[in-house]
């Protein structure tokens, strides 16, 4: 008889401390963020699709060697280059510079192994996550042309 | 009062509308009230505060068609949801907002509301039988046990306001309780000092009355996919959920009307319409409180609360006040 009014009033006790945790919820400020209108600034670990960094001038830092383009178990990296002429010293040297640079991001597994190839320093991962579309061509990026809208 | 066939009309339409309205933005009011506890906004893209929300779900569920699924019973299923608003709207009629604002008040005013609180059990049963949809027919199975359960100690309750006032008159029965808060049936020194907590009773019946969380097992999601409407779209779920929340709006009016003093000003100054509408909104808000707060129960810890714990109680204070009215 004693147990059981006890495990009345513990249960009516154990019910008031529960709604006084949601009444003081209640007042907190709202934690979401409003996300169309919002956002919020992503993690420095948070992989997107890759993007070419520029050096100082503002041209891609990427020498051409390849390595990402043979790194990649997608096969998602599309290389392109043409050849230059520059002084260095005087003399007239042969320059390969980067033409083309085409990602297929519908093959992309974000492994993150084209980055760790890449032994100059010319690739990172973007912040983009705003990716949503009907069509599969809006997924093959041109980080070249991206790089060059970034720079203007 | 002469009960003219213009009087019943407009005192109909009326209800309708209040019904309509206040089932519209409860919704509203519950949607935020969840949304501030778990510490999101809600519905706030429509309008101010989202306050458009409720108009275009109306204008959303009005446009969707009707389906009745094959092999339902036709009859039961298209009658089912009306029935659960129809009981809901003839309550109305009985409520005495306040002294003069009243549809039709009835002698037996507690009976009428009742009688028709309990064809809502019905109206589940109707909808979960006709849907021939196996969760359908277990949420009606246990809703309706449910309601059985819970009716007794409601009643029980009741019954002791009833005799502490002689009268089953819902305005007789506020009028009763005028004058300040000391007045009212809640508290002890008058008849009972149980009454509190006979209070208390009355309050988790109405919640389990209205099958509303922590005791909506017939609507249990997570493990009948939404329990008796499982197979209602359209108005017909619009309809469902209208007579859920008139029935809430049924349930506060009851509580404030027996327990809290009716129209009657704690204070004793400036009766009206306005108290009895600021009491049951504060019921409806814990209403809602609770919903957010309190997980369900299982079948079994429903029917223990009302048997083991409410009946024994309730009857203990109608004994109890039934020889103190006797000896005093
Ligand atoms: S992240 Fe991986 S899959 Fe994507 S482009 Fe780089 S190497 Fe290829
Ligand atoms: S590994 Fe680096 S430098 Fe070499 S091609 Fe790829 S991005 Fe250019």
């Amino acid at each position: 008889m004693g147990g059981y009014f006890s495990e009345i009033l513990y249960g009516s006790k154990s019910l008031l401390v529960g709604m006084g945790i949601t009444f003081r919820e209640f007042f907190k400020p709202t934690v979401t963020v409003q996300y169309p209108y919002q956002t919020i600034k992503m993690s420095a670990r948070f992989r997107g699709h890759i993007e070419l960094i520029a050096d100082a001038e503002g041209k891609p830092k990427c020498v051409v060697c390849g390595m990402c383009e043979r790194a990649c178990p997608s096969g998602c990296i599309t290389l392109g280059s043409t050849s230059v002429e520059v002084e260095v010293d005087g003399k007239v040297k042969k320059k390969k510079i980067l033409s083309k640079y085409e990602l297929d991001f519908t093959k992309c597994s974000l492994c993150g192994q084209c980055v760790e190839n890449c032994n100059f320093g010319a690739l990172e991962f973007s912040k983009e996550y705003n990716l949503a579309s009907t069509r599969k061509e809006d997924f093959h990026f041109n980080l070249l042309k991206r790089l060059e809208e970034r720079n203007a | 009062m002469s009960l003219t066939l213009l009087n019943v009309i407009v005192a109909v339409v009326i209800a309708i509308a209040f019904a309509a309205v206040n089932a519209a933005y409860l919704v509203w009011a519950e949607r935020r009230g969840a949304a501030r506890i778990q510490r999101r906004p809600g519905p706030n893209i429509n309008g101010p505060f989202g306050l458009l929300q409720p108009p275009l779900d109306g204008i959303k569920l009005m446009t969707k068609q009707l389906m009745i699924p094959g092999g339902a019973d036709k009859i039961l299923f298209m009658v089912a949801p009306v029935l659960a608003m129809a009981p809901a709207i003839m309550s109305f009629v009985t409520i005495p907002f306040s002294a003069g604002i009243a549809a039709h008040n009835m002698e037996l005013g507690v009976l009428v509301i009742f009688a028709f609180a309990s064809m809502g059990a019905m109206a589940i049963l109707f909808a979960g039988w006709g849907s021939r949809n196996k969760y359908s027919v277990m949420a009606s199975v246990r809703a309706v046990s449910q309601n059985v359960s819970y009716e007794i100690p409601m009643l029980i309750t009741a019954i002791t306001v009833v005799m502490t006032t002689g009268s089953m008159d819902l305005k007789a029965i506020s009028m009763a309780q005028s004058g300040g808060f000391w007045h009212w049936n809640i508290f002890p020194s008058l008849h009972s000092p149980l009454m509190p907590i006979s209070f208390i009773i009355f309050f988790i019946c109405s919640l389990a009355e209205t099958n509303r969380a922590p005791f909506d097992l017939g609507e249990a999601e997570s493990e009948l996919v939404a329990g008796f409407h499982t197979e209602y779209g359209s108005m017909g779920f619009g309809l469902f959920f209208m007579g859920e929340y008139a029935n809430i709006v049924i349930g506060a009016s009851l509580t404030t009307i027996l327990f809290l003093g009716g129209w009657d000003c704690p204070f004793g100054m400036f009766p009206g319409v306005w108290w009895f509408l600021l009491k049951i909104y504060l019921l409806i808000a814990t209403f809602i409180w609770i919903r957010w707060t309190f997980p369900r129960t299982t079948i079994y810890g429903l029917l223990n609360l009302s048997w083991k714990i409410l009946i024994p109680i309730s009857l203990f204070n109608l004994l109890l006040t039934a020889g103190l009215l006797k000896v005093f």
